[in-house]
């Protein structure tokens, strides 16, 4: 029997939200952008009407001003999409368990068991719809079929609330016609080396053999190839299945240009101090740490070391983020974001094996005062105690990254 | 047009966790008592903008909605 896989995607979510809220400006182009004094200064979401005037999400706030000069500019308010979210995943609970959220808006719903019970899965994703109408007050486009990559394809297909079904039946005449790029993981790379192979369209890559696909793409060549012949078999995770951390990380793009390595000092210890209380709170120690810096025409690069020892202490994490900065940075251009983040991880735990030159009683009492820290942020905030370096530029360290909001990439895979 | 208006209220949580509104307080020296409560549901209030527990209730005769917004609560009231 075939699965019955639903992707749910709320239209517009932020200005969504935000329209919700403002009955005053439903009826004018809305956009949702970040504060220009912070530097982060884009379109995050726009409404149906700021589409109709191009407007793109992530051009800059006065590129969408001079394409519309009406437009409605709100802030970002990420608890109370946090809040939705998580209201409407509720909805989605009540019909299946594998339930996997992509990003706050999306999710993917696989209602096969569900089938017999509320009727097929088109009148499963009507229920649906109607609900996050009725009870959140926006709207979603779903997508049914029978994989998660074609359902995912369905509530993009057409917008904003809408209901599309690709079956075994339709799918060829639905899907491949779409474009290549319009396929998950197909970015602007990979379509170029679609088009020199003359692939244009999903269909078109159907149809290409799978060996050529190979040799182009490696393993990605097997994949895509299954994506667009609907033979994608990724199953639906349980709600319950909480993805493994594999890394915890943060990044900010800074208040202003940093010119030298004491603000990169500043910035890296705000992230590292981040990061390890993450770190501390969930029970893990991590060995590689990495950072990522983009300087201010938007290069970037990323860097990673692995250290001797397994590690939570905030001074080894930034301490390490900073000596991999100053190898690999040689102040060709001001910096405009900087990120830390540290993977291979380990349950805290773990021995730890001690080295002659390592003094370990050292690095006890520098865990015994992360702690002691920790708890005293805990119950007075995040600045009341800080390294004194935090204090040489306030404008550079008065962020909170940790409190923030924190919405992480997801993959797929 | 509606507005939202956040309101003060007199409650009881039950036994099992729900929450029945006694009175709302509408103004200063205006509380109203709740009769009865003929429905609750999880909905939106595009008039007042917001979303949460929507609470039907009678009051004096006239039915009218309340809703309980996480920690708060608010009416569509007239501007």
């Amino acid at each position: 029997m075939d699965r019955v896989i639903l992707h749910s995607d709320c239209n517009s979510f932020y200005a969504s939200v935000e329209c919700l809220h403002h009955p005053e400006i439903r009826d004018k182009p809305v956009a949702v952008g970040g504060d220009v004094e912070q530097r982060h200064g884009i379109i995050l979401a726009k409404n149906q009407i700021a589409k109709r005037y191009k407007i793109q999400t992530g051009e800059a706030l006065w590129q969408a001003k001079q394409k519309c000069p009406d437009l409605v500019i709100v802030p970002p308010n990420f608890q109370l999409y946090m809040r939705f979210s998580k209201m409407a995943r509720n909805i989605y609970l009540d019909y299946t368990n594998q339930v996997e959220p992509f990003g706050l808006d999306e999710a993917w719903l696989d209602v096969t068991g569900n089938t017999k019970i509320q009727g097929d899965g088109l009148s499963i994703a009507k229920e649906i719809s109607d609900r996050i109408r009725f009870e959140l007050g926006i709207t979603v486009s779903i997508g049914v079929s029978y994989n998660k990559i074609f359902a995912k394809l369905g509530s993009d297909y057409k917008k904003p609330d809408a209901i599309t079904i690709m079956s075994k039946d339709n799918f060829k005449q639905i899907v491949w016609p779409l474009p290549a790029s319009d396929l998950l993981y197909v970015g602007r790379s990979t379509q170029r080396k679609l088009t020199s192979l003359g692939v244009h369209t999903i269909g078109e890559l159907a149809g290409t053999s799978q060996s050529i696909l190979h040799s182009n793409f490696g393993k990605w060549g097997d994949v895509l190839y299954s994506f667009a012949n609907g033979y994608d078999t990724s199953p639906v995770a349980d709600f319950d299945n909480r993805p493994l951390v594999k890394s915890i990380g943060n990044s900010t793009t800074t208040p202003r240009d940093l010119t030298t390595n004491d603000d990169v000092k500043i910035i890296l210890y705000v992230l590292a101090d981040s990061v390890s209380r993450r770190l501390r709170e969930q029970g893990f120690k991590a060995r590689t740490v990495c950072i990522s810096v983009r300087d201010n025409e938007l290069s970037s690069f990323t860097r990673q070391y692995t250290m001797k020892q397994y590690t939570n202490i905030t001074s080894e994490i930034a301490q390490c983020g900073i000596a991999l900065f100053r190898k690999h940075y040689h102040w060709g251009k001001p910096i405009r974001s900087i990120g830390i983040s540290v993977t291979d991880l380990v349950s805290d735990t773990i021995a730890t094996q001690t080295d002659l030159f390592t003094d370990e009683s050292r690095r006890e009492q520098k865990e015994r005062l992360d702690g002691t820290v920790d708890w005293l942020k805990n119950r007075f905030g995040s600045y009341c105690v800080q390294p004194a370096v935090l204090l040489a530029d306030r404008e550079l360290s008065g962020f909170d990254p940790k409190k923030d909001h924190t919405i992480h990439p997801v993959g797929y895979f | 047009m509606a507005v939202k208006k956040y309101v003060e209220m007199i409650v009881r949580y039950m036994e099992d966790g729900t929450i029945m509104p006694l009175a709302v307080h509408w103004a200063e020296g205006e509380l109203y008592e709740i009769d009865s409560v003929k429905d609750v549901r999880p909905a939106a209030s595009l008039k007042a903008g917001g979303a949460g527990i929507r609470y039907t209730c009678m009051i004096q005769g006239h039915e009218k909605c309340l809703w309980l917004e996480e920690n708060r609560w608010f009416v569509e009231a007239k501007d």
